[in-house]
């Protein structure tokens, strides 16, 4: 067992702390969080030095390296600003993964290169006004006319809606399957095409220049060949999308955890009161301490679960213990971080405000908190034989 | 163009606590983060703009323990095709002449058009190699450039004066030249340049396969010996200007022109 990432993963740690070290500077991560707008020069140069195509294979324009070197890549990005860097390590989500599981070598060839080159942006569209969490049964259909399939229903709450080129999507298409999620399929359509509207979502609480938005498919006619893997068996294919994308989640996490406690020692140094540096107290060093602690612990945990998928020993317990738990650290630390600044915590312009508003939804999305501790527990129930 | 730069791997100081070691004459290590002399991130950006131009290889090189390899990878990664690593214990206490001799060593049996090193070190601030080396090697030298140029078998090179001026030189090739920060700005290394540098190899070298003895390096073969180093105490010479915003104005600049700073 080595507790050490290789000299290649430190080199791809260096790199990318270097470039969002002098990239993400404050004043655009200010910026952009007031504005609710994607970086998209950001992600291009991102892009073009390999940064956001880890996990896609060589063929594809891609690096051709595991989950576990994206979540270096993730948390260093985010450890710098968390806005910034889900923004950019989200751009071009989810549809790269799934295709190249299930997809058809013309839809790999044509989708994934310009994804991975930051050409073109991705969305996902699993989650529905109705249907959030569960997203066992759907009330968006698709139905087949000819050689089409016509999609009518919404989605929400979905990352890179506003400014994608591509979109996947999860459909109802055989209404009449049991249990309904039997009845599952994922459909490619592009931007611009008839019958795709698009609506930009205004006020989150955290990272605001990822961009989200909501779909509304009214009689959306996409070809026959658009279809992704086998017929019905959407439900499956995202779920297994869900094990591998939310070690980065975790990541996002660690991330966010690390660039908050970092500003809080560093402000604990510098910070005099009654006549001494604040970390010299021991109610803000134990504070530092712990924080510390929760950290290594998530991302040991996330270390952990990327490198068993990378492995191929996916394990969904790993997977939804790492996320549970980090994204419940970097709410806890980002929280501390606040306290630790006092009154420059509540402001702006000490930054660790927005960390801690960054933080929260790595509790609600790609499965909410109490959706991993259900599939903890309902693996380990298979499991435990006492 | 065969190219062959020096990098040194040093302490980044700039913004951590630089603490004085229980010998006294050194800095204390431990906790301080290494990477690439900043001087030599422009030598070495330099040296692969030049390749990419004119063709030719790069070839860095550096005298160090294995931990330099990081800062040789990092130039690896960037564009630079060759990585040598010199070292031996023998080396510890060595001046920037011991130093140029090592790398003239090594050098000298390296095909080589053009030597670039930086103008100086972050660390120790001699700025002696460059110089040291072109004298060993016996080819000229310029120091401090800010723009190359070339031009049938010379370098055309804009060297940095004081006071804001600069001066163009002619250079006969080879040569050595050290090279100021700013010339260029230096690429991020990208995640495709660090899947290449996995297949490129760092040679590493010691005393004898150079050819020099142990007297000829270290503290015997140096002219330089540090005696003491020490954290300067801190002096309190703040002067309050007082006055309308226009004599303040007037005052300050009166004060910076006798300090000679404008």
């Amino acid at each position: 067992m080595r507790f050490e990432l290789n000299d290649e993963q430190k080199e791809i740690k260096k790199a990318v702390r270097e470039f969002c070290q002098k990239e993400f500077t404050p004043e655009l991560a200010l910026e952009l969080d007031k504005k609710e707008e994607f970086p998209m020069e950001l992600y291009k140069k991102a892009a073009k030095l390999g940064f956001t195509s880890l996990r896609i294979p060589e063929e594809y324009g891609g690096q051709g390296y595991g989950v576990l070197e994206e979540c270096i890549v993730v948390e260093e990005m985010c450890r710098v600003d968390p806005g910034l860097g889900t923004a950019v390590s989200l751009g071009n989500l989810m549809i790269p993964d799934v295709l190249l599981k299930h997809g058809t070598e013309e839809q790999k060839e044509k989708y994934i290169p310009p994804l991975a080159r930051g050409e073109a942006i991705a969305a996902a569209a699993f989650t529905e006004p109705e249907h959030g969490s569960d997203i066992t049964r759907l009330d968006t259909t698709a139905v087949k006319e000819g050689n089409e399939w016509v999609i009518n229903g919404n989605k929400v709450f979905i990352t890179n809606a506003p400014i994608a080129d591509y979109f996947i999507i999860l459909c109802q298409t055989d209404p009449n399957a049991q249990p309904p999620y039997r009845g599952q399929s994922l459909f490619l359509a592009e931007k611009g095409m008839p019958g795709l509207d698009v609506e930009k979502l205004h006020g989150k609480m955290g990272i605001r220049p990822c961009i989200t938005g909501s779909l509304s498919f009214d009689n959306l006619r996409v070809p026959e060949n658009n279809l992704v893997g086998e017929l019905n068996r959407g439900f499956y294919y995202t779920l297994e999308l869900f094990d591998g994308t939310r070690i980065t989640v975790a990541a996002q996490a660690v991330g966010i955890a690390q660039g908050a406690f970092e500003r809080a020692f560093q402000y604990a140094k510098n910070r005099k009161q009654f006549g001494r540096p604040i970390i010299d107290f021991q109610g803000i060093s134990f504070k530092l301490a712990e924080m510390h602690i929760k950290i290594e612990a998530a991302r040991l945990l996330t270390y952990k679960a990327a490198w068993l998928y990378d492995q191929g020993k996916l394990d969904p317990v790993a997977t939804s213990t790492a996320k549970a738990y980090a994204s419940r650290v970097a709410m806890e630390v980002t929280d501390e971080a606040i306290q630790i600044h006092g009154g420059y915590g509540y402001l702006e312009d000490y930054h660790v405000e927005r960390f801690h508003r960054c933080a929260k939804i790595t509790e609600i999305y790609e499965g909410t908190t109490e959706m991993q501790k259900l599939t903890i527990i309902n693996q380990l129930k298979k499991r435990m034989i006492i | 163009m065969d190219i062959i730069v020096c990098v040194k791997h040093v302490p980044e100081t700039a913004e951590a606590d630089v603490r004085i070691d229980s010998t006294g004459k050194s800095i204390e290590k431990t906790g301080l983060v290494f990477d690439i002399n900043e001087w030599d991130d422009y030598a070495v950006e330099e040296a692969v703009r030049i390749k990419e131009k004119l063709g030719g290889t790069v070839t860095v090189i550096t005298v160090g323990s294995e931990d330099a390899d990081s800062t040789l990878r990092k130039c690896l990664a960037r564009g630079a095709d060759k990585a040598i690593r010199v070292t031996d214990p023998k080396l510890e206490g060595s001046d920037g002449y011991a130093i140029a001799k090592v790398l003239s060593k090594v050098i000298k049996d390296l095909p080589h058009d053009l030597i670039l090193t930086g103008a100086q070190a972050g660390d120790d601030g001699y700025a002696v190699v460059g110089p040291a080396l072109a004298q060993l090697l016996e080819i000229p030298h310029a120091t401090l450039v800010k723009k190359i140029e070339f031009k049938n078998g010379t370098a055309v090179v804009n060297r940095e004066l004081e006071g804001g001026l600069e001066e163009i030189v002619e250079v006969k090739l080879p040569a050595v030249l050290t090279i100021q920060t700013g010339i260029n700005e230096p690429r991020y290394v990208s995640i495709m340049g660090i899947r290449k540098a996995r297949e490129k190899e760092i040679k590493v070298l010691g005393l004898t396969d150079i050819g020099l003895s142990e007297n000829e390096v270290g503290e015997a073969g140096s002219w330089i010996r540090i005696e003491k180093m020490y954290i300067p105490p801190v002096e309190k010479q703040a002067e309050f200007v007082k006055g309308s915003p226009d004599e303040v104005a007037a005052k300050i600049a009166e004060l910076l022109k006798a300090k000679g700073l404008v």
